[in-house]
């Protein structure tokens, strides 16, 4: 009895102070599964390379220090040499550089553009929005490695218009995302609040929509970065990219593709790399991203 | 002699109620696992029987594991949580440790579940036919032809319009009070010994609330099952149950029959729960109001104001919320508007805080023209007026802390910086009885009913002379709702800040406010003092209002079921018109070729109290007294009635 | 209702069609300065210069030139290419015969086999096969196209000689040589293609799989096939219908690789070869080809994305 009596004092002293208060407050820390982990030690690992890479490789990316071309690992040759001789290690370290630096250039630069425009449409609305929107589908509505093939026919290649060009291109998507997120938190009651106050549309942007937005766009670009890094490899790939004789994956694996009937890696070895930096980050953006769905589909009989 | 046929008595009583047990759950826990495979225990431990033909609510506020329990009839918890003890015996047999295959025979053929909103527990691709049938086909309890013959019946008894055809229309072709009927209908289909209603009529307008719970308790009785009913409503629960649990934070507090629970509660948590039960509005409620603050200029005043949304042509929005809407709301004054959703209630607090331009009719504030857009305002216009949004938890944007939250509308308004702004966000969370250090946590560190204070204290940050209150205490439990609207009550004493308070709810409305509006599809039909409002004469629509709000009391339901006989087309939807009395299709009174035709004129009653509508005084008066006669003749004399101290507190 | 928001989505793609047609012809015939010149080369004279501008129609303003060229794309001249003076038609007829048997044998493997595997994922997440596919479909999907071809011929041609390198066609292969020649594109786009496919169905299903009518269902005590295939993939028609569409989309640029490293005489091969010898008229009309597909199969997906919309197809 006095233990039901001291339990029901606990229940309304807990109401008599403010309501209920919450047990330990939720705080949301990212926590990564140990794929994630991995996946994260790897990017790091290749921004390490881009940043002292050209000190630690072995020989100069142009150097044709190889006996012969396309053979497989020797000596210092840890991963073999390339069809002209040249280093294949060093290759690759020198292509992070090229790879991976542009390509977050490229992506920095989208997501400027696509991110002034995007939360510009959704605040201002109207025909701005109108305007951009319209433009922003055409071309949102091609593929993009042939918006890439006819600017690339029409301006040449060279590394600024390459980062231009997929700038341009993937800004479209940053755009549809900025604007999206934008017009969702618009129309949160919190920005309600702040129009009602009379605070000023700067005002708003800066501490209502943009620190809402931030985290959801981080992870977006992620995968934006992982579909220049493809889009620009795809390019050099077809020849049309970065141009020889700079070193970068896509071309490597183009130059080196007919070493392949002979058994030689050469290119394989450059395809991998892409791969790793690329799965990676995929794999961080997946850890990220919540979970859902998968709990209701355990509980069918 | 005697001793053995008591003996006999008593074991025959035994294995009576053994036989007559459907449910009966013992000791049962639920628990919830952390991202750090903590155990998180939901349900602690919880023991109650359900006999057969019985309905048996489970109440309690959020967090209280009232669905969770409930589920557990059907071996069923939500995604994350886990059966960590205890049995649940269905029929002597145990649910719980029962084979997969086993368990999914049980679900919809045995016990039933009717979920809180129908609209999202109907799959949008399917017929409703096909949904109210499939469980008892698949359990092959009926064949496809019986199972449609019972499931025509069953929409006869549900009184659901057109029951030969419903079945072939889609859920979103039917209105949301018939997809929460057609809901039991789909429980009801298989004839299950125990259905299981987790608040099935909480998102419903009380209008038709009442036509659903009638239906309910209509079905549940001619089919004699067994029910659980879960809710937080006690004035529901009084209605339609036989036994209550009441519970908290996953524990039993008291269970007991219905009139022991409701007429004498024994546990301390039960009585507060009860006290938070605004008393059924009536007359003597309105609150004196001192003359301290008194002005002769009306805080703001709304006159001839017409809005919607849309653009506006010549005059009127595409589509009109609001039409011709009058009203003061006088300084240092609680103006309460009523009135079910859709009908333009928070589009008037919009209009009022510049959140919407008005297309016709002025807005004025202290005497003053306020412009209609937000940029035409000037700041000490907009300082004025402060408008509390429903939901705090959208309100507060999630990224700031509540110091910044609060101390926004002090620097924005009055300049105010550093040491000082630090001092008065402190002062501010103490008026609304929050300690000071909450100034550094996140608004999802908080509390619900934590939050809608922070929310209500921006507010007030800013000095207001108005407040719009939208819908504050309605995502709210009672017992936090109940103690927000002290709240209120207190600083509207201390600072003597004016009101405009807009709920659903008219007990909370009455209990709150000096005067009230009712709106019905965006036009006032009547306005006054509470107490003049509250008591007749009534505009038809307030008087069905007032009669829909249940009573905690058992056996209100049946009499208020007897009396709606009157109240025609209650089940038909509302309707926004331009012309004529926009209740025309659902009043009991309509005289055709005129409340359809032509706009009703205003009848100025005491003190300010105004009815619109074409009945004259004397017709409506008639009206009343023909409604109490109906209503004295089919009164019983053992209703027991219950005295609230909501008034004392 | 319905039929209007057809037409409005079919309005709206030909207006993307237009829009395409003038990003295509701004981006070739504007921007690059003087074409005549491109094609005289440094030792043009200017009267030279001149006379070739006016045959080319150069000195017309620039809108007239569009509409001269989208009037004659429209009824199916495609011009003459600057490399040897062949007209375009001739060029691309055989070429692009090749590339929609390509993608035509793609799409019939690759959609059932998504749709299934996608759904059978679905109904059993968490499982160790369904990890597999999520993983190996992820890595997929993040990867160079070039990489899948690459590590294909290394293990199916080089180490293992079950397949030609190279898809090489003379034109009369007939059975299982042209089985044999095709096989390695073909496996290539189907893997590339499928992966997305997959993911996309899989996820679409777990989308529809967490609303609250499910759980109904499985409270109904409906049995997993049934809540599958007729309570969860109604609602998901839609969805996957449109990522079907996306996908085949996404052939284009799978294919414009897959051409290239396999050297299969297809229209994306024939473009690329345009674009090294910057062959306007060429890439011009092949992008105009490609993007009109893209557009066509976007809009087949919302208009059956709508007309599987129970809310439409049944109105109030």
């Amino acid at each position: 009895m006095t233990e039901n009596n001291t339990r029901e004092e606990e229940v309304l002293a807990k109401l008599d102070t403010f309501d209920e208060l919450p047990d330990a407050p939720p705080k949301r820390r990212i926590k990564l599964s140990w794929v994630g982990k991995i996946a994260v030690a790897v990017v790091v690992f290749w921004m390490i390379i881009i940043v002292i890479g050209p000190s630690i490789a072995p020989y100069h990316e142009m150097d044709m220090e190889g006996e012969d071309g396309f053979l497989d690992a020797y000596d210092n040759f840890y991963l073999g040499t390339d069809y002209l001789g040249r280093d294949t290690l060093s290759r690759i370290i020198f292509g992070a550089r090229n790879t991976i630096g542009i390509s977050i250039l490229a992506t920095l630069l989208a997501y400027c553009i696509g991110i002034t425009l995007g939360i510009a449409a959704a605040v201002k609305g109207g025909w701005i929005d109108m305007c951009i929107s319209r433009i922003n589908d055409s071309i949102l509505a091609l593929p993009s490695i042939m918006l890439g093939l006819i600017a690339i026919a029409a301006l040449g290649s060279s590394i600024s218009i390459l980062i231009g060009i997929s700038a341009i291109i993937y800004a479209t998507s940053v755009f549809r995302i900025a604007r999206a997120l934008g017009q969702d938190i618009m129309v949160q009651d919190y920005v309600e609040a702040a129009k009602a106050r009379g605070e000023g549309l700067w005002w708003i942007i800066k501490s209502e929509v943009l620190p809402n937005a931030a985290m959801p766009l981080a992870t977006d670009f992620g995968l934006r970065l992982v579909f220049v890094v493809l889009f620009i490899s795809s390019l050099s790939f077809l020849g049309l990219g970065i141009q020889p004789p700079a070193s970068d994956w896509g071309s490597m694996v183009r130059e080196n593709l007919q070493g392949l009937t002979y058994g030689s890696y050469a290119s394989i070895w450059p395809a991998c790399a892409i791969a790793t930096f690329t799965i990676s980050i995929n794999l961080i953006v997946d850890d990220i991203s919540a979970k859902s769905g998968g709990s209701l589909a355990k509980k069918m009989v | 002699m005697i001793f053995l046929r008591s003996l006999a008595v008593v074991l025959l009583r035994k294995w009576y109620k053994t036989m007559d047990k459907l449910l009966e759950v013992k000791n049962l826990k639920i628990s919830a696992r952390s991202d750090e495979g903590k155990e998180i225990p939901i349900v602690k431990g919880v023991s109650f029987d359900i006999f057969k033909g019985q309905v048996v609510a489970l109440i309690g506020e959020s967090g209280s594991g009232k669905t969770t329990i409930s589920l557990s009839s059907l071996a069923y918890t939500k995604p994350g949580l886990h059966f960590a003890g205890g049995e649940v015996l269905l029929n002597g047999e145990d649910v719980l440790s029962m084979a997969p295959l086993r368990q999914r025979e049980i679900r919809g053929s045995n016990v039933a579940y009717l979920a809180q909103s129908a609209a999202a527990t109907f799959n949008p691709a399917i017929t409703i036919g096909e949904q109210v049938t499939e469980s008892a086909v698949l359990h092959g309890i009926l064949s496809q032809e019986e199972a449609t013959k019972r499931a025509e019946e069953l929409y006869r008894a549900l009184e659901l319009p057109d029951p030969d055809r419903i079945g072939h229309r889609y859920p979103h072709q039917v209105s949301g009070g018939q997809l929460q009927r057609l809901m039991a209908a789909m429980a009801l289909c298989g004839r299950p010994d125990l259905m299981v209603l987790d608040e099935p009529t909480t998102a419903l307008d009380v209008t038709t609330q009442i036509e659903v719970l009638k239906a309910f308790k209509k079905v549940i009785r001619e089919e004699n099952a067994a029910a659980i009913y879960v809710t937080h409503d006690l004035a529901v629960v009084a209605q339609i149950a036989d036994y209550i649990v009441v519970l908290y934070s996953g524990e039993i507090m008291e269970q007991g029959p219905a009139d022991q629970i409701i007429n004498s509660p024994t546990h301390a948590y039960t009585r507060r729960l009860m006290d938070a039960v605004r008393p059924k509005p009536g007359a003597g409620q309105g609150v004196e109001v001192s003359g301290e603050h008194d002005r002769d200029i009306p805080a703001v005043e709304v006159s001839k104001m017409t809005a919607g949304y849309g653009g506006v042509v010549n005059g009127e929005p595409k589509v009109t919320i609001l039409r011709d809407v009058n009203i003061k709301v006088k300084n240092g004054q609680v103006m309460g508007v009523i009135g079910e959703s859709g009908c333009g209630k928070s589009t008037l607090a919009r209009v009022m805080a510049g959140l919407l331009p008005q297309a016709k009719g002025d807005v004025k504030l202290e005497g003053d023209k306020l412009q209609g857009s937000l940029h035409d305002r000037s700041l000490e216009e907009l300082q004025k007026v402060q408008f509390v949004f429903q939901m705090a938890d959208t309100a507060l944007n999630p990224k700031q802390l509540i110091g910044d939250i609060i101390g926004r509308p002090l620097e924005f308004y009055h300049g105010m910086k550093g040491s000082e702004k630090h001092r008065k966000v402190s002062e501010i969370l103490d008026m609304v009885e929050l300690p000071a250090d909450f100034a550094s946590r996140y608004p999802m560190e908080l509390s619900g009913g934590q939050k809608q204070r922070i929310n209500l204290a921006r507010s007030l940050a800013a000095s207001p002379e108005v407040m719009l209150c939208d819908e504050v205490t309605s995502a709210l439990d009672s017992i936090v709702g109940a103690n927000v609207i002290k709240l209120l009550t207190s600083l509207r004493d201390k600072t003597g800040v004016s009101f405009v308070f807009i709920s659903h709810d008219l007990s909370t409305v009455a209990s709150f406010a000096d005067t009230i509006v009712v709106l019905y599809a965006g036009r006032v039909v009547e306005q006054g003092p509470t107490d003049e409002v509250l008591t007749p004469p009534f505009h038809p629509y307030t008087r069905l209002l007032i009669s829909s709000v249940p009573e905690l009391r058992l056996g209100w339901l049946e009499e208020t079921m007897e009396k709606r006989e009157m109240a025609v087309g209650i089940s038909k939807g509302v309707e926004i018109t331009s012309i004529g009395c926009p209740f025309y299709n659902r009043c009991p009174n309509a005289i055709e070729g005129t409340c359809n035709v032509k706009n009703a004129p205003i009848i100025e009653l005491n003190n300010g109290h105004q009815i619109s509508c074409h009945l004259k005084l004397t017709e409506l008066n008639d009206v009343e007294e023909s409604t109490n006669a109906a209503l004295s003749a089919s009164e019983s004399n053992n209703v027991v009635s219950i005295s609230s101290n909501w008034d004392k507190s | 209702m319905m039929t209007q928001m057809v037409l409005r989505r079919i309005g709206i793609g030909f207006a993307t069609l237009i829009v395409v047609s003038i990003i295509v012809f701004i981006g070739t015939s504007v921007l690059p300065g003087d074409v005549a010149q491109i094609i005289l080369g440094q030792s043009a004279t200017p009267a030279t210069l001149a006379q070739l501008r006016s045959e080319l129609g150069l000195d017309q303003p620039g809108y007239i030139r569009y509409f001269i060229w989208l009037g004659d794309m429209a009824s199916g001249d495609l011009g003459t290419s600057k490399a040897g003076g062949a007209s375009i038609v001739s060029l691309t007829s055989g070429r692009l015969g090749n590339t929609m048997m390509m993608a035509g044998i793609v799409s019939l493997i690759s959609i059932p086999l998504s749709v299934a595997l996608g759904l059978w994922a679905a109904m059993h997440p968490g499982t160790w096969l369904d990890r597999v596919i999520t993983f190996g479909t992820l890595s997929t999907i993040s990867v160079p196209e070039f990489f899948i071809a690459t590590i294909l011929v290394l293990v199916l041609a080089v180490e293992l000689h079950w397949l030609p390198a190279i898809a090489y066609m003379s034109g009369d292969e007939t059975g299982w040589q042209l089985m044999k020649a095709l096989a390695m594109p073909l496996l290539t786009l189907v893997i590339v293609v499928s992966a997305q496919m997959i993911r996309m169905t899989r996820a679409g299903i777990l989308n529809v799989m967490s609303s609250p009518y499910i759980e109904m269902a499985i409270l109904k005590g409906v049995p997993r096939r049934r809540i599958i295939l007729r309570h969860a993939l109604l609602n998901a028609i839609g969805p996957i219908v449109n990522v079907i569409a996306l996908n085949l989309a996404y052939l284009v640029s799978g294919v414009v690789i897959v051409e290239t490293i396999f050297a299969y005489p297809g229209l994306a091969k024939l473009m690329i070869d345009g674009v090294q010898t910057r062959d306007l008229p060429l890439v011009q009309a092949c992008a105009m080809i490609f993007c009109a597909t893209y557009v066509v199969l976007i809009l087949i997906a919302d208009v059956a994305s709508i007309l599987s919309n129970p809310r439409l197809r049944h109105p109030k």
